[in-house]
């Protein structure tokens, strides 16, 4: 009995790459998502989509341990997230650096390899041989000793999911690395990140563009404060459930908000 | 007691203030990446009370006291101010006034209460470059010299063994956080680094020194530099030249010289403002300038181009020439560096189209007719508003662009107004 169960665990783990349990996050005490709850198998590109505000950044983050849990918990493949790192890959929203820093497009990628490597360990020839490789597959070698603030927005955009594609991982959290791009680097993007499909990589993406949903999405994430559904897009991505999501907040969700903020009931 | 080391007494003063300058740049290049260089101005004040604790308590000025004291006092402020910020919800630069100006003002308190005669407040500001020879010798190496050198040291070796931390952890903090290389304990350790660089160099150098030379380097390192290491590199560089240039400034004017040396970092701030390649005003300044006169001289080569084309027998003075396209200096040097590279040539008191002049100009009229066409064709827009875009956007069309246009426009041999785009 004992055994079949432990081999029943071991197929979902196996299987589900994302797991967020009843998890609520505040920031000062207000919460901004309430009791998210659901599951994402692995191999997919899922799409994470609501309005402004709705906390799409701050479920990323949350799953990423940068902003703290008021309550509930997030496993990746079956363990909590610090057990984890090396399996996970994280692409900000392009505006969150600097990009007068004084690195190159070659340095940035690079920084992908820092995770595997730890503390102290300095990269070598083999990271570097990553970074020629990830600079190739998503075609900006040539820029390799470009510093950053030289490049378009679209390769800006590149360099991150270079940077990323270093990290080697298995699952991926990417804010909105479609935002403001063009055209071409639209299509390179998604070419990418069905390539990262194939090679059986599970990507959550942060996305705006409602149009283009269905054709580059397996799973959708439909989310305002909480979760209206998740799940396959052709169930899933209905004109009912896009209209729970932009349909406006729920009223009681932010007045209960805002009474835990400010720890007393309202009148 | 004078040093075991003979050198002279010019020599140690410098050694000394271009010792400080350096280990001030070193860490100084983070905290202006991290946009956090007000944080150097807080640490050297807010760690004065440390100082006058350690003081109190060890009975000495011997180093390890004072360098705990700093790093204990550092670390409290960078957590107060955090703190402050996070739980009180006071703004970062407010939380940051109070913590500093209220420690600082402790420490000037226990001073005066506890401690008279042994430290000068004054001597906080401007320290005392010019006694470092009459100080203690440690290792045959001044006092102030030596312990400026052990945090000199300490920034090198810290940065060596933690350089990849300290550049992911700067540019993008949450993805070093998430990679388990947390950018939190990297910023105290910094603030550690800040705090101890700043009690080590007051003795010597006062915190006025201080402050400026772990801002000042790296800013204007960070204006001259495209690589992290190459930044590092050049705020030393900058640090050493400021003690140099501020040292022999100094003895001319027979003034304070950590004063002096601070005054030559903000002049060498100042070159770095006009004369950086990439971001100075001077190369800004002077690119502008060459992207007008391009744009004059093409306007004068498509003017002249445009009454060829509509087979006027009218010729163009080089007085006329010069006012159609707005006259002024940058005309006259239009019309001079046209002549020079003989796209036009001087027929009596004309101007005339040379071949040359005539092939540039083809292709200028082609790249403002494709851009007419694209603008009625793809934005809709009336016929008489698509000009005077065309006319700036001609300048900045490249062979590429305009096979490009060519393929995105339905007819790329007749512009909206019915004349022939040229080949």
């Amino acid at each position: 009995m004992a055994a079949s169960g432990r081999y029943l665990r071991k197929c979902t783990m196996s299987t589900t790459a994302l797991e967020i349990h009843d998890m609520t996050v505040a920031y000062q005490r207000r919460p901004v998502l309430w009791d998210i709850d659901l599951q994402i198998p692995a191999g997919k590109l899922v799409g994470i989509v609501g309005p402004n505000g709705a906390g799409k950044t701050t479920l990323i983050k949350a799953a990423l341990g940068l902003v703290p849990l008021a309550s509930g918990k997030v496993e990746i493949h079956g363990k909590p997230y610090h057990q984890q790192r090396q399996a996970v890959g994280y692409v900000p929203q392009r505006e969150s650096v600097d990009w007068d820093f004084p690195v190159t497009v070659r340095d940035v990628v690079l920084m992908g390899t820092y995770g595997s490597l730890g503390w102290l360990r300095r990269p070598g020839r083999s990271e570097h041989a990553i970074v020629d490789r990830c600079l190739q597959q998503v075609g900006i070698s040539a820029l390799a000793n470009r510093q950053i603030r030289q490049l378009s927005g679209g390769q800006q955009q590149r360099v991150f999911l270079a940077r990323a594609l270093a990290q080697d991982a298995q699952l991926y959290f990417l804010d909105e690395p479609f935002a403001g791009v063009d055209a071409a680097t639209e299509a390179a993007i998604f070419k990418l990140l069905q390539t990262m499909r194939s090679a059986h990589k599970t990507v959550l993406v942060v996305h705006h563009d409602l149009q283009t949903v269905r054709d580059y999405f397996d799973h959708v994430i439909l989310l305002n404060m909480r979760l209206v559904a998740c799940g396959p897009v052709e169930t899933t991505f209905t004109q009912e459930n896009l209209h729970l999501t932009y349909g406006g907040r729920l009223t009681i969700l932010d007045e209960a908000a805002e009474a835990m903020r400010q720890r007393e009931p309202q009148r | 007691m004078t040093p075991t080391i003979a050198l002279s007494s010019d020599a140690w003063i410098l050694l000394t203030g271009a010792a400080t300058n350096v280990a001030c740049a070193l860490v100084g290049c983070f905290l202006v990446l991290r946009r956090m260089s007000l944080m150097g101005d807080a640490l050297a004040h807010a760690v004065l009370p440390g100082l006058v604790i350690a003081f109190l308590l060890s009975h000495s000025l011997s180093i390890v006291p004072l360098f705990v004291g700093a790093a204990a006092v550092g670390l409290l402020t960078t957590f107060l101010i955090q703190t402050l910020h996070q739980y009180a919800r006071t703004p970062t630069d407010a939380s940051m006034g109070v913590v500093f100006t209220s420690l600082f003002a402790l420490g000037v308190v226990l001073l005066k209460k506890f401690v008279v005669g042994h430290f000068d407040v004054a001597c906080v500001y401007e320290g005392s470059l010019e006694l470092v020879v009459l100080s203690e010798t440690i290792c045959g190496l001044p006092r102030p010299l030596f312990t400026t050198c052990l945090v000199l040291l300490l920034n090198l070796s810290v940065l060596l063994l933690l350089w990849k931390e300290f550049q992911l952890s700067s540019f993008d903090p949450a993805l070093a956080t998430t990679m388990g290389l947390s950018a939190t304990a990297i910023h105290y350790l910094l603030m550690t680094l800040v705090s101890v660089t700043t009690v080590a160099s007051f003795e010597a150098v006062g915190s006025i020194l201080v402050v400026a030379m772990l801002i000042v380097p790296a800013a204007t390192a960070h204006l001259l530099s495209d690589r992290l290491a190459a930044m590092v590199a050049i705020s030393a560089l900058v640090g050493v030249l400021s003690a140099v240039l501020g040292f022999y400034a100094a003895q001319y004017w027979d003034t304070n010289i950590a004063g002096m040396m601070t005054v030559a970092a903000g002049l060498l701030y100042a070159v770095a403002v006009f004369c950086s390649p990439r971001y100075g005003i001077c190369s800004t300044v002077l690119n502008n300038l060459k992207v007008s006169l391009r744009v004059v001289r093409e306007d004068l080569l498509g003017m002249l181009y445009r009454i060829e084309e509509l087979g006027s027998a009218r010729q163009m003075t080089s007085a006329e020439a010069r006012r159609a396209i707005g006259g002024g200096w940058l005309s006259r040097l239009g019309v001079a560096a046209l002549l020079r590279g003989g796209h036009l040539r001087r027929a009596g008191e004309c101007l005339q189209l040379t071949p040359r002049g005539r092939t540039e100009a083809r292709q200028l009229v082609r790249s403002h007719r494709l851009w007419e066409t694209y603008l009625v064709e793809h934005l809709g827009l009336p016929l008489d508003h698509v000009h005077e875009p065309a006319h700036r956007v001609e300048h900045f069309i490249s062979e590429q662009m305009q096979r490009e246009l060519e393929a995105e426009v339905a007819a790329p041999e007749q512009d909206p107004h019915g004349r022939q785009i040229p080949d």
